[in-house]
């Protein structure tokens, strides 16, 4: 279960707007998470605790294939990004660097900035405590669950190794 | 309720009975690929994990083709970390420089994709073999590092648009027209995420290698994936090249698509996409005249030796135009050799044309051949965005091995008929 305030933005926030190309100079997730959605909120990384959610509109994430977005995320301690769409690489790489993301158009569309929520992501309900309204998004599998816990795709592939032998 | 092809592919890799478009799966996969580029972020990954030991070692090919051979020191690093990692795992399908050529040209010709397989490279063109009747696509270096790990990948199953051509393709009309003329017609994002499958009587005119250039476009259109299910003509390549035993899938006629497109090709015109996206396509009539400084023939698009063979037809006899160079480039070093054997390279040289070894070469702007400002080229690639070839201001349009071979030919975009009906001018 996570809980926490759910910060909004609209619809085709770009790579670059969660984080600019002129800190790509690093990797380090704690340092990207710094400038992490800087442009559109210059407050951002200030004002969210962990656990806090990005709550966007359509195509959340178009733009460069970098990792370095999802890991400005994670970096930042948010607990979930919800949006009506992703944009396909940036929804890929979320998962293989262990950021837990949920497409739910009606709880994306119907939620205002500051709302509070309550997820559960096994089961991938999402309620707005604030508003008092429950969704239901598309569950993942349990494999996806698993790649997210361990901490993103190579950290679950180890583990998944080490098993087998 | 009825499945295409795809669905039933990617259902039997995953352990279940079927799949919904939209469901995420753990697919097992049959060949893991990656390039010169593309291979050392993957094998850093595996690194970092430090996993050292492979799913396994005759399922993972490593196929040196962007800068080949080495273009700079950079380069040539690049490959040396490719070249140790490949060596030092006993890789059985690394093919080195000198050893193979672009990948998505080689994989088909020798038969290490077939009919069924669930293909994971780490190149935007993976979605070349499913002309085969596969599913293919292309991933990014740390997921082709976790299939070089376990076989295996994670994957949305996609939706599937279906594309049905009637009628029979004219004298000049490839699968490299059938596909610039759909991408025209979707857009470059027409496909996002997309299966597309093409069907219908007009492909059964098409070679095996005319519908890997169709598969090869999926990606210019946003597609995830292409597939065309396997045939006769099918059958036949693959007879003598088949490394695996294979199983043909076949889409119900009740499978579900999310989107159906259905033209008649009869009558149709090359197609060439202008500067500066593969879906600025426009009938070649439209185009005929402009001018251009280079022309380029090779690429995984077409590149093949059937692509040679258009080439050296319409080029023999005439010379390439003053002030334009022609690049040839034969996609593999066996289809090198095959057109050496056929007298094709000598047809090339003897018109001023140049031939390089096997590689991406100019597609990419990477060396072989790239664009100063201003320049225009006319190319069987795949992509003409800006830059794409060279200096941000050069300009690329892309069009058939026929038509890029006439315009080399005059030194505008022109149509093959223009050269082949005239009179042959005696090489000097
Ligand atoms: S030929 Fe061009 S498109 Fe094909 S793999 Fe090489 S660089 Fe990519």
């Amino acid at each position: 279960m996570i809980h926490g305030t759910g910060y909004k933005f609209g619809d085709n926030v770009d790579t670059d707007q969660i984080i600019s190309a002129k800190y790509l100079v690093t990797t380090d997730p704690k340092e990207l998470a710094k400038y992490c959605m800087e442009s559109a909120d210059p407050d951002f990384s200030k004002k969210v605790k962990a656990g806090d959610m990005l709550v966007a509109g359509r195509n959340f994430g178009c733009g460069s294939s970098r990792e370095h977005a999802p890991l400005s995320i994670k970096g930042l301690g948010l607990g979930l990004v919800i949006a009506e769409s992703f944009a396909r690489i940036f929804f890929r790489n979320c998962i293989n660097i262990g950021m837990p993301i949920l497409e739910c158009p009606q709880a994306a569309r119907d939620a205002k900035d500051g709302d509070q929520f309550n997820v559960d992501l096994d089961q991938g309900i999402i309620k707005n405590v604030t508003q008092g309204k429950s969704y239901q998004a598309q569950p993942f599998p349990d494999f996806m669950q698993q790649i997210i816990s361990a901490g993103g795709l190579m950290p679950y592939v180890k583990k998944r190794l080490a098993v087998g032998n | 309720m009825g499945q295409t092809a795809m669905q039933k592919i990617l259902a039997a890799h995953a352990g279940k009975t079927s799949v919904e478009p939209g469901e995420f799966i753990m697919a097992k996969a049959d060949l893991a690929m990656a390039n010169d580029v593309t291979a050392p972020i993957s094998i850093k990954a595996l690194e970092r994990a430090g996993i050292t030991k492979l799913w396994d070692k005759d399922r993972i090919a490593i196929v040196f083709s962007h800068f080949v051979p080495a273009k700079d020191i950079l380069s040539a690093a690049q490959a040396a970390v490719a070249r140790e990692f490949a060596l030092k795992y006993d890789l059985s399908l690394f093919f080195d420089e000198g050893r193979g050529g672009i990948e998505h040209s080689l994989l088909p010709e020798l038969g290490l994709v077939v009919p069924g397989d669930v293909v994971i490279g780490a190149d935007s063109h993976s979605c070349t073999y499913g002309g085969l009747g596969l599913f293919s696509t292309g991933v990014g270096s740390t997921d082709l590092a976790a299939v070089m790990a376990t076989g295996e990948i994670w994957l949305k199953v996609p939706e599937t648009m279906k594309f049905n051509y009637r009628g029979k393709p004219g004298p000049w009309v490839t699968g490299k027209d059938l596909i610039l003329f759909t991408i025209g017609q979707i857009t470059f994002d027409g496909a996002l995420y997309k299966n597309m499958e093409f069907t219908g009587p007009a492909l059964q005119h098409l070679s095996m290698e005319a519908r890997l250039t169709m598969t090869n476009m999926v990606i210019e259109a946003g597609g995830k994936s292409g597939f065309i299910e396997a045939d006769a003509v099918t059958e036949e390549y693959l007879k003598g090249r088949a490394k695996r035993p294979y199983q043909i899938y076949k889409s119900d006629p009740d499978a579900i698509y999310c989107a159906n497109y259905d033209w008649d090709i009869s009558g149709m015109e090359p197609q060439v996409a202008q500067p500066n996206l593969p879906d600025k396509v426009a009938g070649l009539s439209k185009v005929v005249g402009a001018k251009v400084h280079s022309a380029f023939l090779g690429s995984c698009t077409n590149g093949r030796i059937e692509d040679l063979r258009i080439a050296a037809d319409i080029l023999k006899g005439h010379k390439v135009a003053k002030g334009l160079r022609f690049m040839v480039i034969p996609a593999t070093q066996n289809v090198y050799r095959q057109a050496l054997k056929e007298g094709l390279i000598d047809i090339f040289m003897e018109a001023e044309a140049i031939v390089s070894a096997a590689t991406c070469g100019p597609c990419l702007g990477g060396h072989m051949g790239v664009l100063g400002p201003n320049e225009v080229c006319i190319s069987s690639s795949n992509r003409n965005f800006p830059g794409r070839m060279g200096h941000r201001d050069s300009q690329v349009y892309l069009a058939n091995p026929a038509v890029v071979t006439a315009s080399a030919i005059t030194g505008c975009i022109t149509h093959p008929d223009d050269i082949v009906g005239k009179p042959t001018i005696k090489a000097a």
